[in-house]
């Protein structure tokens, strides 16, 4: 099986032969790959409108208008929209970030057709009518009071508000009680009006299609977007230093169990560490068991179900943080447990066996996590977005092999100081 | 996703089934046990859960420290999971790398060490997952439930375990349960992606086929007495939020209504989804969708059943809308069901029912995993035949069928209904 298996691996994975990518004269970006092996296709793609654009008073508006889209339109109601999509076992669906609101969709090849033209219908149709706008604002505000008693919710709201103090990632996509409850329909459709466009739009379709026929059916349903004056989104602004460690406790009666996290700011997607990075951040907290984090708060002391470290790189700079699940009376042993696991890592780095460990398993999971449709039109997205080149996954093995310890320890170094740590807690 | 499938037994007992797929450079292997938190005596809840948590404690030849990191050194990814019919491991590796899936496996069946200090370990961190699920009104509310609803048959507890016995269990009684029910001829292997049949069924009986043979261990049974009149609970607990079950009575996958059931499922909360792995779709037009959210009598629906060996049950799960009553949202749910019972639906709708399973299930082809994940798994509660006869079963379900079973199981007096209480609400 060995040597057929290495050439088919590289084969396999996505490359400039067998990605089609153009960008039509609106400037919708499209990117193709077929993948005959099942009959169904999925869509992935967003469009330049965030929560970036929103004001203070009005958090949660960028959501509030991704979760309307499918709401009345032009052409259906919410009712027939989704009775068109879900009578052939379709899917789809909006949601919103920072910079973009991002859109997904999977359905049987032959009902691709379809699911462009709604997909296209809701962005760019959308007419809020006033009973769906009421409707969802009870639900959005329902899903506000079960955060509210969340405690893995409430630290990461309140870990994101000290680590990006004054920035725009600070707030919180879903918004506020206050803040939904302001936002009118006339907010909904002016943020619609000024941000929604097909400038910066990229979108990929992956499946049981040829991908020029793809490209086409995508030109068809939108290439006649036209908008005048879509707004560009304002730069980001700086990040404020923190200085030395800071900590906050949101209370939840009644809870059995508490949920820390604790971090820092990591790198930006395109920094040119972030491979070092993450490859540290696999050794800390997340290769094999967890990784380090894994193995001294799991595995070690029995402290919890849950500690692993992640790291969020986008856009701008993502957060490098680790979380835990704990009884409320451990969390002070487990918080100590993690800041000894940061400053080993600070000054030592990792070693040479841990390094490649983690190298081996970057290079060897790719199949895997490129099986799926889904997975495969994701994975076209990040290419475009972060601009990493369609021979992304034909350099990746070298790009991951020739990170060495040193980087990772640079790396570490530049972005975490055990002194000047986020630490957010919610539970008793 | 019904391509040639091998099946064999080997000599001690294990049942092999494989198939070939050369979509991708990837194989997932996995193997299934008899036993559940269904064969938990009460004293000893919990069992069958930490049991699958110590398998990855380690054997003389992979110690815990090598296990995990070896799988992943590969690509490889693993897990498991138990239920309340069966408990499961599976390795989804690079196909030339599947071997050390192979071996572990057939080392774990047998020579796990269930050393005493990581029992010591492993307790805490289950207390810990168990007072994470405590967090959760659902949770809390749902184990109310399935305690309510079951005082003789073994379904009666949470998979988990209870917490007194998460404090009590031994270590001999976690090794003695393993040695018990961990024997090749209580287990099935299911191993699918990119190899020869030929070959693989080779190196399978090289490394299993040596593994002894054990007593066939006995399945807990106890049957539920037939439930005689509506019960109702309440939990109280944090929060703002009102939440809502009802659960009725529901046949095992291997009764021959079962396939009505699923189109009843599909057209009043939604299609189930019932793959492990690959995706699912929205259930806004569904009929409970309609009436209940639609209407705003609950912020939320759900519906469905779990798929098991004896009779379990089929719950709808509401968030009920901060405007109304519990009561009113129950009425309204009532007013669907009643309507089920009483007028046919079309054939329209079981055909759009049809159409839904047949995406569904082509979702879930995408994935290897999931391939594998679907051959050991309907031999847990039924045969492969029940997955791959599954849509045919479904397209001779007719209205007259929906609304006989509607009738039959959607009964007042077998239900119980719950009620989450926050005690953060205004009364």
């Amino acid at each position: 099986m060995a040597k057929r298996t290495a050439l088919i691996t590289r084969k396999s994975l996505p490359n400039p032969e067998d990605i089609f990518r153009a960008t039509l004269p609106n400037g919708i970006t499209v990117l193709a790959r077929s993948n005959f092996n099942s009959p169904s296709v999925s869509v992935s793609g967003y469009i330049s409108a965030g929560a970036i654009f929103e004001e203070d008073e009005k958090l949660g508006l960028a959501d509030f208008v991704a979760s309307s889209l499918m709401r009345g339109t032009q052409s259906y109601t919410f009712d027939s929209m989704y009775n068109e999509l879900e009578s052939v076992g379709a899917s789809m669906g909006f949601d919103s970030g920072v910079h973009t609101t991002s859109f997904g969709g999977h359905s049987l090849v032959e009902d691709l057709p379809l699911l462009l033209n709604l997909l296209s219908e809701s962005m760019r149709n959308p007419l809020f009518p006033a009973n769906e706008v009421e409707k969802l604002r009870a639900q959005l505000l329902t899903g506000l009071s079960i955060r509210a008693q969340d405690t893995s919710d409430m630290s990461a709201l309140i870990f994101d508000q000290m680590l990006y103090e004054g920035h725009p990632y600070s707030r919180p996509g879903d918004g506020f009680t206050e803040t939904i409850q302001s936002i009118t329909r006339d907010d909904l459709e002016e943020f619609h009006r000024l941000h929604f466009g097909p400038r910066g739009m990229v979108i990929s379709i992956v499946g049981a299609i040829d991908p020029k026929k793809a490209f086409d059916a995508v030109s068809r349903t939108l290439g006649g977007w036209q908008v005048e004056g879509q707004k560009e989104a304002p730069a980001l602004p700086p990040l404020k230093e923190i200085k030395k460690t800071v900590k906050k406790h949101y209370q939840l009666a009644g809870k059995s169990q508490s949920d820390v996290i604790m971090g820092t700011i990591g790198p930006r997607r395109k920094d040119p560490e972030f491979m070092a990075a993450s490859l540290g951040n696999s050794v800390l907290g997340q290769f094999g068991m967890m990784g380090r984090i894994g193995d001294v708060v799991r595995e070690k002391s029995g402290m919890a179900y849950y500690a692993y470290s992640s790291l969020s790189a986008g856009s701008g700079p993502g957060a490098w943080e680790v979380s835990a699940g704990v009884n409320p009376k451990n969390m002070q042993k487990a918080i100590a447990l993690i800041e000894k696991e940061l400053r080993r890592f600070v000054k030592n780095g990792v070693t040479k066996e841990e390094l490649a460990d983690s190298q081996a398993n970057y290079v060897g999971r790719l199949p895997l996590s490129l099986e799926s449709n889904s997975g495969v039109a994701g994975a076209l997205v990040n290419m475009e977005r972060y601009q990493l080149g369609l021979d992304y996954y034909q350099r990746y093995e070298n790009m991951v092999l020739s990170v060495k310890r040193d980087d990772v320890l640079q790396a570490a170094r530049k972005y975490i100081n055990p002194d000047a740590l986020v630490i957010a807690t919610s539970g008793p | 996703m019904t391509d040639k499938v091998t099946q064999t037994t080997l000599k001690n007992g294990l049942k092999v089934m494989l198939k070939e797929i050369h979509t991708a450079p990837i194989i997932s292997s996995w193997v299934w046990y008899r036993v559940g938190s269904k064969d938990e005596a009460t004293g000893k809840t919990g069992i069958s859960h930490w049991t699958e948590h110590m398998q990855f404690k380690g054997t003389k030849k992979f110690p815990a420290s090598v296990l995990d990191k070896a799988i992943s050194r590969e690509g490889g990814t693993w897990n498991a999971f138990t239920y309340l019919d069966w408990t499961t491991y599976f390795e989804t590796m690079p196909a030339d790398k599947i071997d050390l899936g192979l071996r572990l496996e057939a080392d774990r069946m047998k020579n796990s060490l269930f050393n005493e200090k990581e029992v010591a370990s492993e307790r805490t961190v289950i207390i810990s997952e168990r007072e994470g699920h405590e967090n959760e009104p659902l949770f809390r509310l749902g184990e109310a439930m399935q305690q309510v609803a079951f005082r003789v048959h073994p379904y009666h507890h949470e998979i988990v375990g209870d917490m007194a016995d998460l404090h009590t269990i031994t270590r001999d009684d976690l090794y003695n349960h393993y040695r018990t029910y961990y024997v090749p001829n209580n287990a099935v292997m299911a191993v699918a992606g990119d190899f020869n049949t030929k070959d693989m069924l080779a190196r399978i009986k090289e490394l299993y086929e040596k593994i002894p043979a054990g007593k066939t261990p006995p399945r807990l049974k106890r049957v539920e007495p037939e439930q005689k009149g509506e019960v109702r609970l309440s939990v109280e607990g944090p929060g703002e939020t009102t939440y809502l079950q009802v659960a009725y009575r529901y046949p095992s996958a291997n009764h021959p209504d079962f396939f009505a059931l699923a189109v009843l499922d599909s057209l009043l909360a939604g299609a189930s989804n019932l793959n492990m792995f690959g995706g699912g779709i929205s259930h806004k037009t569904s009929r409970l969708y309609r009436a209940l959210v639609d209407k705003e009598y609950a912020v939320s629906v759900s519906g469905g059943a779990a798929v098991t060996i004896d009779p379990f049950l089929y719950t709808f799960t509401l968030t009920v809308h901060p405007d109304r009553k519990a009561e009113e949202t129950l009425s309204a749910l009532d007013a669907e069901i009643k309507k089920m019972q009483e007028e046919l639906v079309s054939k329209e709708e079981i055909t759009r029912a049809m159409k839904q399973a047949r995406a569904i299930f082509a979702y879930g082809s995408e994935s290897i995993t999931n391939q594998a994940f679907w051959l050991g798994y309907a031999e847990m509660f039924a045969s492969y035949d029940w997955f791959t006869s599954y849509l045919n079963k479904l397209a001779k379900v007719t209205p007259k069928d929906v609304q006989r079973v509607a009738r039959q199981y959607f009964q007042p007096q077998t239900r119980v209904i719950g009620t989450y209480i926050p005690n953060g609400a205004e009364a």
